[in-house]
């Protein structure tokens, strides 16, 4: 499969062989990293907005593998607010480097970057559209924590409106044959044109408003943050905070196999008190960033076919 | 063709160019507009307002001197898609063009979500049609699909 050159910009870009090679990739380089596979090579870290997390994941994906990195944060640089066009800052980023990752608060920034770059460019977020690679290292921790990504029941919690990792993962599991839970209040129901989609696709979907309901049969519960600032009421979202945390009661309810996963940063939708039991991996769900964003870094850059 | 359409052709009759007839009356002026008629030099007639069975009241636009491509005629699909083309030589009628949607349309119709990158950069828009009827075209940029109600032109 040649990857050599290619952008990573939308989940949707992948077919389920593409999605399965690098997941493949990614195994193997977290079992036997090679420390020097991007020695020379130099990635652009472009952050149009903060997102620390990301963009320590990305920095210590290259630096693990001897690659370097250039960059700014958003705020370091002043010829953004110069009002230099998102254009001139890709072409003049890639005169420096080899690869260019970018987050940006507008929707379509990335695809508008990899028109621009003839390098490739790797979408690190581009407002609420995509996040390829922390759809991948979802997957990926399903994989590993599952043994396999087929024929799961996976439930989705939480704000399901507005959560741009719950529709990627959903429309990526979408190839697997998952059944799928959406459970959400009302207001923060997932979107219908995604419901339409999988529907097309033959996926089996259930919308419930109690997590009670579904648990027994669920193995992977995808928990997401409930954000004040989505609900209009402040009474709505204190209303609904409590609703959708878990805890070691929810373990009772719940298969005793049952992994939980959460994007993170975590706002009080998991208590701490899970965090110690073996169905708790969205620790580890952030640590696979590290070999599922070297994967694709290599493939990229043609360092491994 | 039907006798009578025939007579409005030739009315007034043009030697050589293009006839575009079933316009939805009321974006008769986009159509000249996405087809740059109105930078075109050469005489051009526009009729608004006439009686229609298919469409209610439809407009016909001619062009002196000037033959549309099936290119240029398929951007005005989306906002004309039943508007039949004439390619007129020395008075006759030498080809018909029907109008239709091609897979992909750019820079003709403007993103409907304002977080796009397309409504915040000079980019050119560039949308993949889904479905033809009902009309879906999703935005090659931010992935918004769009339905007939969401459209604007650029
Ligand atoms: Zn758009």
């Amino acid at each position: 499969m040649e990857f050599k050159g290619k952008d990573i910009i939308s989940i949707k870009d992948f077919s389920k062989e593409e999605l399965l090679y690098i997941l493949s990739i990614a195994k193997k380089i977290e079992k036997n990293p090679d420390p020097n596979l991007l020695k020379t090579k130099i990635a652009s870290l472009l952050f149009f907005e903060p997102s620390t997390r990301t963009r320590l994941s990305f920095s210590s994906a290259m630096k693990r593998l001897g690659g370097n990195t250039i960059g700014f944060a958003q705020g370091e640089v002043s010829s953004i607010k110069k009002g230099e066009t998102l254009w001139d800052t890709i072409k003049m980023a890639e005169q420096y480097s080899d690869v260019i990752v970018m987050r940006h608060p507008l929707e379509g920034a990335a695809r508008l970057a990899a028109d621009a770059a003839t390098i490739p460019v790797i979408n690190a977020g581009d407002g609420a559209n995509q996040h390829p690679t922390q759809t991948l290292l979802d997957l990926y921790t399903i994989q590993k924590e599952k043994g396999k990504l087929e024929n799961l029941n996976v439930g989705f919690l939480g704000d399901l409106k507005y959560g741009r990792t719950v529709h990627s993962l959903a429309i990526a599991l979408s190839h697997f044959k998952a059944k799928m839970f959406f459970i959400s209040p009302t207001a923060l129901k997932m979107p219908k044109h995604y419901l339409t989609e999988l529907k097309q696709k033959k996926i089996k979907f259930t919308e419930v408003r109690d997590l009670s309901k579904v648990s027994k049969q669920i193995d992977v519960l995808y928990a997401t943050r409930i954000q004040k600032e989505r609900f209009p009421d402040q009474l709505e979202y204190e209303k609904y905070k409590n609703a959708f945390r878990l805890d070691k009661s929810t373990l009772d309810i719940s298969k005793k196999d049952m992994i939980i996963m959460h994007p993170l940063p975590r706002v009080g939708e998991i208590d701490p008190e899970l965090d110690d039991t073996k169905n708790a991996v969205y620790f580890k769900q952030a640590g696979n960033g590290i070999p599922v964003r070297q994967a694709l870094l290599s493939l990229v850059l043609g360092k491994i076919q | 063709m039907k006798q009578g359409s025939k007579k409005e052709l030739k009315v007034p009759a043009i030697k050589d160019g293009t006839v575009i007839d079933h316009i939805p009356s009321r974006v008769t002026f986009k159509v000249m507009r996405i087809l740059d008629l109105r930078e075109f030099n050469q005489a051009i007639s526009v009729a608004l307002n006439l009686k229609s069975k298919a469409l209610g009241k439809k407009g016909i636009i001619k062009v002196g001197n000037r033959f549309l491509t099936q290119d240029e005629v398929n951007k005005i699909a989306i906002l004309a898609p039943k508007a039949t083309v004439n390619i007129i030589k020395d008075y006759e009628v030498k080809e018909k063009i029907n109008v239709d949607l091609p897979d992909e349309i750019h820079n003709i119709i403007k993103c409907s979500n304002p977080k796009c990158i397309t409504n915040n950069e000079k980019v050119k828009t560039s949308f993949s049609i889904l479905s033809k009827t009902p009309l879906q075209a999703l935005c090659n940029h931010c992935e918004r699909v769009m339905e007939a109600k969401d459209i604007t032109l650029i």
